[in-house]
């Protein structure tokens, strides 16, 4: 089988690559969807507070993704579920041929561009790492979500929460509204990782206390979890004697965090970022591997869908370019690089003369900055900085992505080998 | 007095200061600043004298794909009615299909605003 577009992932993220791609020209396109409907993590996460950026209104996940998959529709933009992309390999003519399975068995399709636009997953229990049993009772926050918004199971009624990432501080609202008993948030880090308004209208709303600079030390129970011990930790994160708690509970939610799913893009030759887990990508979101490109939670995670959809417009749109350019000859590259509190920058290249007039670049800080000074300089080859943006924020937090804007005027004149610098500076 | 909160509209999560006077022995919100648009001086009013809050929860589902299907309600409610409206939606199960859209539960315990399906379960 052959088409110009492969998409790999039929979340928010492949669904608004999609329709892009396609309003770009190139209608050559299929979708690939391992789950058994489109949309992605989103169908499971059913509170409201999605799209108020891109549709002007608050929705939830489920009525998001419905209008990405309806856009689609309208298309008629082909698609397959069940179908689980298992190896992309970039041949020697440039195309990329692309295996996956279904109950039809297994299927090689050769595509001009790839997207990919797998999502991510929740970080493996290695959070969890203390000795003993591991009783039933502990779930990922993810996984909880699933049991109670698709299937309509509570997995308990008492519950301690490990992590303060949104996705734990929705399930502690969730399942105390179904009425469980939430006992605690314990959060391993001096501040919380999760949206300042998610511990507002999950945690505060409900009483739930969120305990920072707190983990579990001990799990207790054989077959099935009855209790957890919550200790203190001091500033190197070792547990503090004589600070243990004990909570009786059945129920042990992790919320640890998301990490980027790359297996495949590993496979294809595609470089990624140590930081983000996510492919090192151009302004063009294109990978290191020519005519592959990346958007949404598999390049870096996003707490935001809004910046999912336009980002995969974005590659989207430069899929379908570059299969209706059959000039493959590299644009010039500027590298972006971080300093002071700025842990990564997405993009990691900006190629001045490919870049619309104005390129976001998104970022996060490794650390709470307060009085926060944030810059954009260009380095220059022969050493002098040249400062292109300067702004004020009053507080930066790893929880938030946070965005700075390069202008493509600003990078035109500079010369070969400049380098852009985003700087955070303040008081940690 | 100065009331600090944090709004609750969007992700941005501006930190808000309000001003609120007690006028007749109710709070009266008389200035807020630190709201990045008109939405946060909205919810701070709200919030200071009557709170609410979008609801969003699920409902068994009969003969359906799917053995639940997520709902809201349709605009926010009291927040002291919060419980109330899960007790309801504890209560009830629908028949498959459900569109999203469709009303589940109208005027849902008394607030006046209906519990709307957010997905379609064939
Ligand atoms: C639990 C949770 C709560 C969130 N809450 C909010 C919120 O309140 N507000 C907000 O704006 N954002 C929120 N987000 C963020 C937002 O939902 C995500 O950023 C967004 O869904 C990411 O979209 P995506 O398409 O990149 O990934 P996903 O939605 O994860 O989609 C990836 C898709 O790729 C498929 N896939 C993966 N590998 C393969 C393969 N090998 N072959 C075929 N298919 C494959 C998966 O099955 C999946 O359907 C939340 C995210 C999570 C996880
Ligand atoms: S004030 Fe406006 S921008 Fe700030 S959090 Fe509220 S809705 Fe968002």
């Amino acid at each position: 089988m052959k088409t110009s577009v492969v998409i790999v992932g039929g979340g928010p993220a492949g669904l608004a690559a999609a329709v892009s791609c396609y309003d770009a020209g190139v209608k050559d396109i299929l979708i690939l969807e391992r789950d058994n409907c489109l949309g992605g993590i989103l169908n499971q996460c059913i509170h409201n507070g999605f799209g108020l950026h891109t549709f002007k209104e608050e929705l939830t996940g489920p009525e998001y993704a419905a209008r990405y998959v309806a856009m689609a529709a309208e298309r008629e933009i082909p698609y397959k579920l069940n179908t689980m992309v298992l190896n992309i390999e970039p041949q020697a003519d440039g195309t990329k041929l692309v295996t996956a399975v279904n109950t039809e068995g297994l299927m090689e399709i050769t595509a001009e561009a790839v997207v990919l636009a797998m999502g991510c997953r929740e970080r493996p229990r290695g959070a969890l790492n203390i000795p003993g049993f591991r009783p039933a009772g502990i779930y990922s926050a993810g996984t909880a979500q699933r049991f109670v918004n698709i299937d309509g199971v509570m997995p308990g009624k008492r519950v301690v929460i490990l992590g303060s990432g949104d996705i734990g501080l929705i399930m502690a609202r969730r399942m105390t509204l179904e009425g469980a008993k939430v006992l605690a948030v314990a959060e391993l880090m001096p501040y919380s990782g999760g949206l300042k308004r998610n511990i507002v209208q999950c945690l505060n709303d409900y009483d739930i206390p969120l305990k920072l600079s707190t983990t579990v030390t001990k799990i207790h129970g054989q077959k099935h979890l009855t209790g957890v011990t919550l200790q203190k930790v001091d500033e190197r994160r070792r547990p503090i004697p004589g600070t243990e708690e004990y909570y009786d509970c059945d129920t042990l939610l992790l919320s640890c965090g998301l990490l980027p799913e790359n297996e495949l893009s590993s496979q294809a030759g595609v470089q990624l970022s140590p930081v983000t887990s996510g492919p090192v990508v151009t302004s063009s979101l294109e990978t290191s591997v020519p005519g592959v490109f990346a958007c949404g939670n598999v390049l870096h995670v996003h707490d935001l869908v809004d910046y999912v959809s336009a980002e995969a417009s974005t590659a989207g749109k430069h899929a379908a370019e570059y299969v209706c350019n059959p000039d493959h000859t590299e644009a010039r590259k500027l590298r972006l690089r971080t300093e002071g509190g700025a842990r990564y920058t997405v993009p990691v290249y900006a190629e001045p003369e490919k870049m619309e007039p104005q390129l976001k670049v998104y970022f996060r800080v490794g650390d709470v900055y307060k009085n926060a000074v944030l810059t954009v300089s260009a380095l220059l080859p022969d050493g002098e900085r040249k400062e292109l943006s300067r702004k004020k924020k009053n507080v930066m937090a790893p929880g938030e992505m946070e965005q700075v804007f390069l202008k493509k005027d600003d990078l035109l004149p500079l010369p070969a080998g400049s380098e852009i610098i985003v700087k955070v500076e303040g008081n940690a | 007095m100065i009331k600090e909160l944090t709004c609750i509209n969007c992700p941005l999560g501006c930190s808000l200061r309000a001003e609120v006077e007690i006028v007749d022995g109710n709070p009266v919100v008389t200035s807020v600043t630190g709201n990045t648009c008109p939405r946060g001086e909205a919810y701070a009013k709200k919030e200071l004298t009557h709170p609410t809050r979008i609801i969003t929860s699920t409902v068994r589902v009969h003969g359906g794909r799917l053995a639940a299907v997520p709902v809201k309600t349709a605009s926010d409610i009291p927040k002291e009615k919060i419980f109330d409206v899960m007790e309801v939606l504890r209560g009830i199960d629908v028949n498959a299909p459900v569109h999203l859209g469709d009303v589940v539960v109208e005027n849902v315990a008394g607030t006046g605003v209906a519990i709307v399906a957010t997905r379609t379960v064939e």
